[in-house]
């Protein structure tokens, strides 16, 4: 009999060792494979049995009931016991999930090459090392997979720019440095299946003509770093990594990079400042970092999630990935769905699914029970989406329409006892703490706008203080030299415009 | 206490001199500095800087621009509380509270506030000397907060 119990840091962090513990002593004959998490975070810590070919799931699992889960797998009876939840890769279909970047996490063991290479691992680098670099970019362009660390920038233009800028030297950088808040999906794959990103990191450079690749990953994920450094060592004993890439006789080689606490960090520039080992201040486009970027070499600068995806579109074709999503948003989203909502996780599913699905059907609705009020879609700079936008197609046109955006696929959701007032002072509290300071509409807007909502809050010149407070933002998305404060009105307008009693304000006349 | 600042300059020296073929190397350095004496004291900037061959300014600015690294030696405990969006979609404007005002009582815990752990499925969150909790509560941070968990605050 075999068992399996995630090891990924947010089921550590509700019981999971403790189950796992359990178990070895409620079963010293049964191995224990220890995995990422499925993201079924409700489930965790979800225990999976496989038996004649098939793995059937429990959850959640605290210690206390190992015994009783134990006893009925013993006896046969696994099917009656009240935490049995069936086959989970059954669940995930019913549930519309099409698992393509996370189709091993959670599923094998994060640093087993074995079982990495057994399920499909290593196929798209293969596939890669086969063709000429601008072969593989046109299939990363006509996959059509954009950028999911939130700019949404197609990926292979990104490629041929570094492909085609003549350079002895160039580099691929990961951004890793996952800070938006309700996200959590770069965590998961590294602490997972950290083996598929240093796949597409290889893709990447192969294509690109790179030879050395750095993962700047934030200092707020120590089990992800633990994980990743297991993986690149693995990663080298088996050849898929170093001067013999999988016997091709092309070298790559990957660094980590650990970050320091800066939200800055994650925009593109500012983490190459960072890397150089300067401060994370932001640095003027152009020239774009695929032209001038790590030590003013071309550089490939993606998301975990985007060099991640990779290997799948280079195994599978670029035309099954097109295929799936929506208009001008291709293939799956790693959509994370957190906050007040019953059934918190990862769905990957096609663009094109409405956020009420998303929330209603698959979330569950709100975990308190009470109704929703609102939701935050991609991250601390995204855009609060009221229950009437909750029809809109999860696609980056589609949501751009509505002031909103994908961001890096984070949901956050909030019921009826929320106070948007207080939600966008603190957007702008985070934008004014978390500040690089090199420009003013930033810098000192975002205390600016503390201060008048704060006014506003108080009862004081209400109306005037929130056109004064529309002005400001318009300036700062304006006037702001990255997507810190340029984006940073979204939130701040967005609970302005659409929960006005909140302030005490008029609606404006026009909310679209 | 001369004694102790040389050892801590050689020390100092001796991380400069392990990252010396690496390509920019201060962040590596200051993380290595901090690892080793639990904070990065003022004393070693000129140290770093000599090795770099770059000012002392500069190196301040790197140190004093990243939430990380301390200048000051820390307390026994560090208890980082996310004060994010999908912490306080579950009630972590409250737990926050706790933390601080147990914090301001006394005891041997750093407080910090972080903005996302990436424990959003699990919120709220905290991460105790690197350790990710989930799922907490005020009464249970209050708690790991005054010591009164030793199991939760020595793990």
């Amino acid at each position: 009999m075999t068992y399996f119990i995630a090891r990924d840091s947010a089921a550590l962090s509700i019981g999971a060792e403790q189950t796992a513990d359990a178990l070895t002593s409620a079963a010293p004959d049964a191995d224990i494979v220890r995995t990422g998490s499925r993201g079924l975070y409700w489930l965790e810590p979800l225990v999976e049995i496989e038996h004649a070919g098939r793995r059937v799931g429990f959850g959640p699992v605290d210690a206390g009931d190992v015994d009783d889960v134990v006893h009925a797998v013993a006896n046969g009876t696994q099917e009656q016991h009240p935490r049995f939840v069936g086959r989970i890769d059954q669940l995930l279909r019913e549930q519309g999930q099409q698992r393509l970047t996370f189709a091993r996490c959670g599923v094998i063991a994060p640093t087993d090459f074995d079982a990495f290479v057994q399920h499909g691992g290593t196929a798209g680098l293969r596939a890669a090392l086969a063709q000429s670099g601008q072969a593989t970019i046109d299939a990363v362009k006509e996959s059509g997979l954009r950028g999911r660390g939130g700019a949404g920038f197609p990926a292979g233009i990104k490629w041929q720019t570094v492909h085609d800028t003549p350079g002895a030297e160039k580099f691929v950088v990961c951004n890793a440095d996952e800070g938006d808040s309700g996200t959590f999906a770069d965590r998961m794959l590294m602490e997972g299946d950290p083996f598929t990103l240093l796949e597409g990191m290889a893709i990447a450079g192969v294509a690109t003509g790179a030879t050395q690749g750095y993962i700047y990953l934030r200092s707020e994920y120590p089990d992800a770093l633990q994980t990743l450094t297991e993986a690149i060592d693995v990663a080298h004993r088996h050849g898929m990594l170093g001067s013999n890439v999988l016997g091709s006789g092309y070298g790559f080689d990957i660094e980590i990079r650990l970050g320091a606490g800066a939200y800055i960090c994650g925009e593109e520039t500012s983490l190459l400042e960072s890397l150089e080992g300067k401060r994370g201040l932001i640095r003027f486009k152009p020239p774009l970092p695929a032209i001038e970027g790590f030590q003013a070499k071309p550089t490939v600068l993606n998301n975990v999630i985007t060099l991640a995806t990779t290997p799948t579109i280079l195994a599978h074709g670029a035309a099954t990935y097109q295929g799936l999503g929506i208009n001008k948003s291709c293939g799956t989203l790693t959509l994370q769905l957190a906050g007040n909502v019953a059934r918190p996780g990862l769905y990957e599913i096609p663009f094109g699914t409405t956020l009420g699905h998303v929330i209603n059907e698959l979330g569950g609705g709100s975990a308190s029970g009470r109704p929703v009020r609102t939701a935050q879609v991609g991250g601390p700079l995204g855009a609060y989406v009221p229950v009437q936008h909750f029809d809109t197609p999860i696609g980056y046109e589609e949501l751009g329409e509505k002031h909103a955006m994908v961001g890096h696929g984070g949901v956050v959701v909030f019921d009826d006892s929320v106070d948007m007032a207080e939600q966008a002072r603190f957007a702008m509290e985070f934008t004014d703490i978390e500040s690089c300071g090199k420009c003013t509409p930033c810098r000192v807007g975002s205390v600016r706008a503390q201060e008048v909502i704060s006014e506003i809050v108080a009862g004081n010149d209400r109306e005037s203080n929130a056109e004064l407070l529309r002005e400001l933002m318009e300036l700062m998305g304006q006037g702001s030299l990255c997507a810190h404060g340029g984006m940073a009105p979204a939130p701040v307008l967005s609970a302005l415009n659409h929960f006005s009693e909140d302030f005490g304000v008029h609606a404006p006349a026009e909310v679209d | 206490m001369q004694s102790s600042f040389d050892a801590q300059n050689a020390a100092v020296r001796a991380i400069c001199a392990d990252h010396a073929d690496q390509p920019t190397p201060l962040l590596p350095i200051l993380h290595a500095v901090q690892a080793h004496l639990g904070y990065v004291p003022d004393t070693s900037i000129g140290e770093i800087a000599y090795a770099l061959n770059q000012t002392r300014a500069e190196i301040f600015g790197v140190l004093s621009f990243y939430h990380d690294f301390r200048r000051e030696p820390p307390k026994l405990h560090t208890l980082k509380v996310c004060r994010a969006e999908a912490c306080q979609a579950v009630g972590g404007r409250a737990v926050w509270s706790a933390a601080a005002s147990a914090a301001d009582n006394g005891g041997d815990v750093d407080v910090e506030a972080v903005y996302c752990l990436g424990n959003c499925a699990c919120a709220p969150a905290v991460q105790l000397n690197g350790h990710t909790l989930g799922r907490v509560t005020p009464e249970r941070v209050s708690n790991l907060v005054a010591g009164g968990n030793q199991a939760e605050v020595s793990s």
